[in-house]
């Protein structure tokens, strides 16, 4: 089986977010770098899926030079060889664009992501490459197995599940509990810096869409503890100072 | 050849076992880099530590104090600590080892005891104290038919030195063995061993006729030999330690490691494992002061942190400092290493500071967690006592100040 896998370098979920030049810009300063954990999982069942039918998994990451440490994690885990689409991750239908360019190249059976990336999280990216491949596209997927050239899917949909079986090849945006996320062993890291990791240059793709400011949520106020008596002072703070009601 | 009898080891304490509770907190661990040492890191090095922090957080942290509470030795970490690849993992790839270099080893000790000095006991015992001894004196059957299974956890070793009679002065040693023709017969007593009561292996020193020492190959099964546990531990209680008893043992000829005899031989060993030792007790003093620095910061008194208080900032102030000129330390000392240029005097110059450091930041991070700091709650108290093994073991404090003592006048004060 032949795998194509899709990861975002994002920043770890503890990072502290901040950012400089007038709010336009995300401050990397002292934060670390991750594979995207929903693109984490979808790796984690590759490598499962491997190990249950043999095959081959490339992954793939549109980034710039900063990105391969990332990368050569993925290898560390299990991935075979590796994609770098040498731009910048301006959106989603660039890359979306970048990712279709590069699956052309290669007969995948299955191409998988994260349900979404977990900095801009538009969980688009999936979606579109389906679109642009002629492929089906689905998500959420939580469960993932294959048999011969049919798969069976798990999908979360609003209030329940949805099972289905589908023909490969097709496109599947990933999240828990699909596998349990993979630590890279120590003669994984060792074997990750001889695997090949292709830089390519990013096919021409329109940008849709344009940043123009980075705005924090509201710094979280701190709680007013009311005496449970006291019903109309709670009425009036849910009125005039939290203005709710 | 003797083959080994799993069923002959130690069985597991079912009724333990069945009290271990998951802890649902949530180990938030990141290391300090004050001088930022990670800029002197490779990628490698990088995903080494990241990989084995991961590791801890999901394998060690949740179960380590109830295994501590109820001196559980987790014998399932044995095979994962294979899996992620914490034995030996400066030894060849071509013995299913890690092929890493000394930083990278050294990391893997600073995380896995930033967890627990027991679990790094553990692989410490099998990397620098089991495996390596195979690979450095062993010949190449021994190394083929031992090393990969120890690599992988398949197997647990064990490494027998210390003697009842016999602790700072090894040479004293009274286990022997006897040339009886078609094999060894040997004799005597090894105590305070690590691993020893679920180990399948045992690298043991004992003297010959002519009193030179040698290590032989004791395996789980052969006649004669056996490990009993030591109990009532206030220390390392989630590592089993225990006895090695010879009581004639027949060991067949092949299981003397022929490439190196004299007491430099365990010596060599004993480098190799106080390096890790040194790493792994910054590892836990990283622990204790991380606790320490969140705690101060989120309890209040007088209406605002405790952190904001002048003797407070002046124990985390000295704690960091510490923690940072022995990280410095072990660095270069992991230069050294690699460079094959380390002296014993360096390394014990590195495990002495390590193991003081870390005690006394374990102390004071302890003291200011105030009434909490003396609950499962937090790591302090565990990491103390385990510390109490690690001042005392592979080299007391003691021992170790006077092998400098001894590099610096060229007059050894413990002969």
């Amino acid at each position: 089986m032949n795998i194509l896998v899709c990861i975002t370098h994002v920043p770890d979920t503890t990072s502290r977010i901040a950012f400089t030049n007038d709010n336009t810009e995300f401050d990397k300063n002292g934060v670390q770098f991750i594979i995207g954990p929903y693109d984490d999982y979808a790796l984690a069942r590759a490598v499962e899926l491997k190990e249950q039918h043999g095959g081959k998994i490339t992954v793939l990451n549109v980034g710039e030079a900063e990105t391969e440490p990332t990368i050569r994690k993925a290898l560390a885990i299990g991935a075979d060889e590796a994609v770098r689409v040498n731009a910048f991750p301006s959106d989603s239908f660039f890359v979306a664009n970048q990712i279709a360019a590069v699956a052309k190249q290669g007969e995948y059976d299955l191409i998988l992501m994260g349900r979404e990336s977990i900095d801009f999280n538009g969980g688009m990216v999936h979606g579109m490459v389906g679109e642009l491949l002629g492929l089906p596209s689905f998500s959420p997927v939580m469960q993932l197995d294959v048999e011969g050239t049919t798969a069976k899917i798990t999908r979360e949909i609003e209030g329940g599940k949805e099972k289905l079986e589908v023909s490969l090849p097709f496109v599947a945006g990933c999240q828990e509990p699909i596998a349990e996320w993979k630590i890279p062993n120590m003669r994984g890291i060792m074997s990750a810096r001889t695997k090949p990791l292709n830089v390519v240059e990013p096919t021409d793709a329109t940008v849709h869409s344009q940043l123009s400011k980075y705005e924090l949520p509201p710094a979280k106020g701190a709680v007013k503890m009311i005496d449970a008596d006291n019903v109309e002072e709670l009425v009036d703070l849910l009125k005039n100072e939290a203005k709710v009601i | 050849m003797t083959t080994i009898h799993s069923e002959t080891k130690l069985p597991m304490a079912t009724d333990k076992a069945s009290q271990i509770q998951k802890s649902s907190k949530q180990d938030l661990f990141e290391h300090p880099d004050f001088y930022l040492l990670d800029d002197l890191l490779s990628e490698e090095h990088k995903m080494v530590r990241s990989a084995v922090r991961d590791f801890v957080k999901r394998e060690i942290s949740p179960y380590i104090e109830s295994w501590a509470e109820h001196a559980y030795f987790p014998y399932e970490m044995v095979k994962k600590f294979g899996e992620i690849g914490a034995f030996g993992p400066q030894l060849p790839e071509k013995y299913g080892c890690g092929g890493m270099d000394y930083i990278a080893y050294g990391l893997i000790m600073q995380e896995i005891e930033r967890g627990d000095s027991g679990m790094r006991s553990t692989a410490s015992v099998q990397g620098s104290l089991v495996m390596y001894p195979i690979y450095k004196f062993g010949n190449e059957e021994q190394r083929q038919k031992y090393l990969p299974k120890l690599a992988s956890g398949e197997w647990l070793g064990c490494f027998g030195l210390t003697e009842p009679d016999h602790g700072s002065n090894p040479s004293g040693m009274t286990t022997h063995f006897k040339d009886m023709g078609d094999h060894y017969l040997l004799n005597g007593a090894k105590m305070w061993i690590s691993n020893a009561p679920h180990a399948d292996v045992a690298v043991v020193w004992a003297k010959n006729e002519e009193g030179r020492i040698h290590g032989l190959i004791v395996e789980r099964g052969m006649e004669g030999f056996s490990t009993p546990e030591t109990h009532g531990k206030w220390s390392l209680r989630a590592s089993a330690t225990g006895e090695l008893v010879f009581d004639n043992v027949k060991v067949p000829k092949e299981n003397l490691l022929p490439g190196k005899s004299g007491l430099g031989a365990p010596m060599m060993c004993l480098d190799s494992a106080r390096y890790g030792i040194a790493w792994g007790a910054i590892g836990a003093a990283m622990d204790c002061y991380e606790s320490a620095r969140r705690y101060t910061l989120e309890r209040e008194q007088f209406g605002k942190p405790i952190a904001s208080f002048q003797l407070q900032q002046k124990k985390l102030a000295e704690m960091l400092t510490e923690i940072t000129k022995a990280q410095l330390l072990n660095y270069r000392l992991g230069q050294l290493f690699n460079e094959g240029k380390a002296t014993t005097a360096q390394i014990s110059m590195a495990k002495r500071n390590a193991v003081e450091t870390a005690l006394n930041i374990a102390r004071e991070a302890r003291q200011m967690h105030g009434g909490m700091g003396i609950t499962q709650e937090y790591p302090m108290m565990r990491h103390m006592a385990n510390l109490e093994s690690v001042v005392t073991y592979e080299g007391t404090h003691d021992i170790h100040l006077l092998i400098l003592g001894a590099d610096i006048t060229g007059i050894p004060a413990f002969k």
